[in-house]
């Protein structure tokens, strides 16, 4: 049988690692060693400070596909950019001709000052640690601790969420009852309870956020499973005699990512600001290690005067920036998708 | 509809039941009472107490009963009006929540006055030029409002208004209106640009609908299909949303306050649940958990009654 083979369409390099697969590894290529640099720094050993290498080579990368996917939506572009900025600048934190950030070198140098031969971009804190290079070791942690955060939420949400909606029956009772339980909580609350409970660390950051993310994702999943179970293309594969797990995890969920890639980008806007705001209250990540919230929370206590204001203001409009690229991109793939 | 609400009714009742419940079998733990004793005598002193003091001290604090028996008390005091009594401050647990309540309620009475026209002015405008230029200034501009978050907005302000200019106090420790100004603003903003965003789109879709079209061929003026056919269709949803926004707004204020000092529910809470103060943070979960319930309720009933096609069908 002489089955001329078809010719692959010409694509460019972009449309080629934009495709699900490559686009996941490249993120995994990505993700893996930052995660492993910033939660188990040491246990890795001396791999730290190589580990990082490879990861942003890959985020440039994956940052032109995004730019190029979504060329279309101007927000979205602007949007992917801040994010990938902060994102860039955590992968190379310490690549970069930083001083070291819990180190007290001069205290109160203003922005954009000299002093000791040392030129100060961004001033120093109260204790005389270096702005710049707070904010951008602080980054690494949001950005690790927001996303692990909101990934996890996801993965529970969406699980209990498929079950409530494709199994149905007595299922969808029990879980949709907890989910009103913990839905009814308003969040601040809740994760004052559960982090007040767990003590504060990264870890219990995670989990308190899967408490009070994976309501609201399950619902949105189960409104989305109940209408697609109905389709045929289920109905064939139980008629195929696939598993129930199968079922919701091959076919019904990959048919369902739209509405909920743009929720998880709005939920990892949410989940930034979460952070932030729990370790500005005492119940996040712990000192000394740099943090925006934590630069908050200590000029908030010290520095209440004009002059020394730049220590408030660089960690809010820093975390500022990363949400609105978050909801900026969120923004434009919904727009995107309304198009289609 | 009476079964309606009376069938929310009770489950509001056994989602608060469930809630007292789990929150009395967390703060059981020996860790709880340990924090609550570090808080309450020094770490240091507790660190030198012998076993047979420390049960003492349980037993002074009422807490060396067993959970299921304090929590049968616990309810048996509320039924008489009895919240209990705070270990950090020692003042009864009701009062203190009222009082906080009070201060939080005026700052939320000025939040929804100053949100709900600023919002829905916008909203409203940005919905009935949908595509032109004004819209998509508004929708950008409360895209970035909803993205700075509280503690953002609230640094902002203090160092432009405080810290800058002088005009407002940075804390707000006082009964002027000039400490709640800052607290306010930073509230409204950052709330009003998701309400606008909710009734814009609302606006958006009930100016494409037939009826509309309709009203506008027959030549009745624009003003008045605005006023008189857009406005009565396209509220229903932002009504809904608004309501829902006092839920929201009980996580909003815990920040808000604990940055300007300000003595409210969200301070209270947080104070009580970093000293390990069960009785004040039991009450005011309770508190939140009611309000946020009961606002859904309200949403919900008027969702029903506002929009006949739910109510007829």
């Amino acid at each position: 049988m002489a089955v001329a083979a078809e010719p692959a369409p010409a694509r460019s390099l972009f449309a080629r690692l934009a495709q699900p697969r490559p686009a996941l590894a490249l993120l995994l290529l990505m993700w893996v060693p930052l995660v492993a640099y910033v939660m188990f720094n040491r246990q890795i050993g001396d791999l730290r400070e190589v580990v990082l290498l490879p990861a942003i080579p890959a985020a440039l990368l994956l940052y032109a596909v995004a730019v190029w996917s979504w060329r279309e939506s101007t927000i979205a572009v602007i949007g992917v950019t801040l994010v990938f900025f902060w994102l860039l600048l955590a992968l190379s934190a310490p690549y970069l001709p930083l001083l070291d950030p819990n180190k007290p070198v001069a205290p109160f140098v203003t922005p954009f000052t000299e002093k000791n031969g040392v030129f100060y971009w961004l001033g120093t804190d109260t204790r005389g640690r270096d702005m710049l290079s707070r904010t951008i070791w602080g980054c690494q942690r949001v950005i690790v601790w927001g996303i692990t955060a909101t990934v996890v939420a996801y993965f529970v949400g969406a699980m209990l969420g498929l079950i409530a909606g494709y199994l149905g029956g007595w299922w969808d009772q029990v879980v949709s009852f907890l989910a009103n339980v913990l839905l009814s909580f308003p969040v601040m609350i809740l994760f004052i309870l559960i982090l007040n409970y767990l003590g504060p660390s990264g870890f219990n950051i995670v989990i308190a956020v899967t408490f009070s993310s994976a309501p609201a994702i399950m619902r949105i999943v189960r409104g989305l499973a109940l209408d697609v179970k109905t389709r045929d293309y289920i109905f064939a594969a139980q008629t195929r005699g696939e598993s129930a797990l199968r079922i919701m995890v091959i076919e019904l969920l990959p048919n369902v990512r739209g509405p909920l890639i743009v929720d998880a980008c709005l939920r990892l806007g949410y989940t930034t600001v979460a952070i932030t705001t729990l370790t500005f209250l005492g119940l996040g990540l712990q000192p000394p290690d740099p943090d925006w919230g934590l630069m908050i929370k200590e000029a908030s206590s010290t520095a209440l005067l004009w002059k020394f204001s730049y220590m408030l203001l660089i960690p809010a409009l820093s975390v500022s920036s990363l949400i609105l690229g978050f909801n900026l991109m969120a923004d434009g793939l919904r727009e995107m998708s309304l198009r289609d | 509809m009476v079964k309606l609400i009376l069938q929310r009714l009770l489950q509001m009742a056994l989602i608060m039941a469930v809630v007292s419940f789990v929150l009395f079998l967390v703060f059981d733990s020996p860790k709880f009472k340990k924090q609550l004793a570090v808080n309450d005598l020094g770490g240091f002193a507790v660190a030198t107490l012998t076993q047979s003091d420390y049960q003492a001290w349980l037993a002074a604090k009422g807490l060396n009963v067993p959970f299921y028996e304090r929590y049968g008390n616990w309810l048996v005091g509320i039924a008489h009006g009895d919240f209990g009594r705070s270990f950090q401050k020692n003042e009864d647990v009701g009062f203190l929540l009222g009082r906080a309540l009070v201060k939080t309620g005026i700052l939320a009475f000025w939040v929804f006055a100053l949100m709900i026209p600023l919002a829905l002015v916008t909203g409203v405008f940005a919905g009935i030029s949908e595509g032109r230029v004004q819209d998509r200034a508004i929708t950008f501009m409360s895209v970035v409002f909803t993205s700075i978050p509280e503690i953002a907005t609230a640094i902002i302000l203090t160092v432009i208004f405080a810290l800058g200019l002088g005009w407002l106090p940075a804390k707000s420790k006082g009964d002027g209106l000039e400490y709640i100004i800052l607290p306010v603003l930073t509230l409204v903003l950052y709330d009003f640009g998701y309400v606008a965003r909710m009734t814009r789109a609302s606006v958006a879709e009930v100016m494409t609908s037939q009826y509309i079209r309709t009203a506008v061929l027959k030549g009745i003026p624009y003003r008045r299909v605005v006023m008189k056919h857009v406005l009565r269709n396209a509220l229903i949803a932002p009504f809904t949303v608004i309501v829902l926004q006092l839920n929201w707004l009980l996580s909003g204020v815990v920040v808000v306050e604990v940055f300007f000092q300000y003595d409210g529910f969200g301070k209270l809470l947080l104070d009580a649940a970093l000293f390990g103060d069960l009785y004040v943070v039991q009450a005011a979960t309770l508190a939140a958990v009611l309000v946020a319930v009961l606002s859904q309720l309200i949403s919900d009933i008027g969702y029903t009654f506002l929009n006949p096609r739910i109510r007829f069908s």
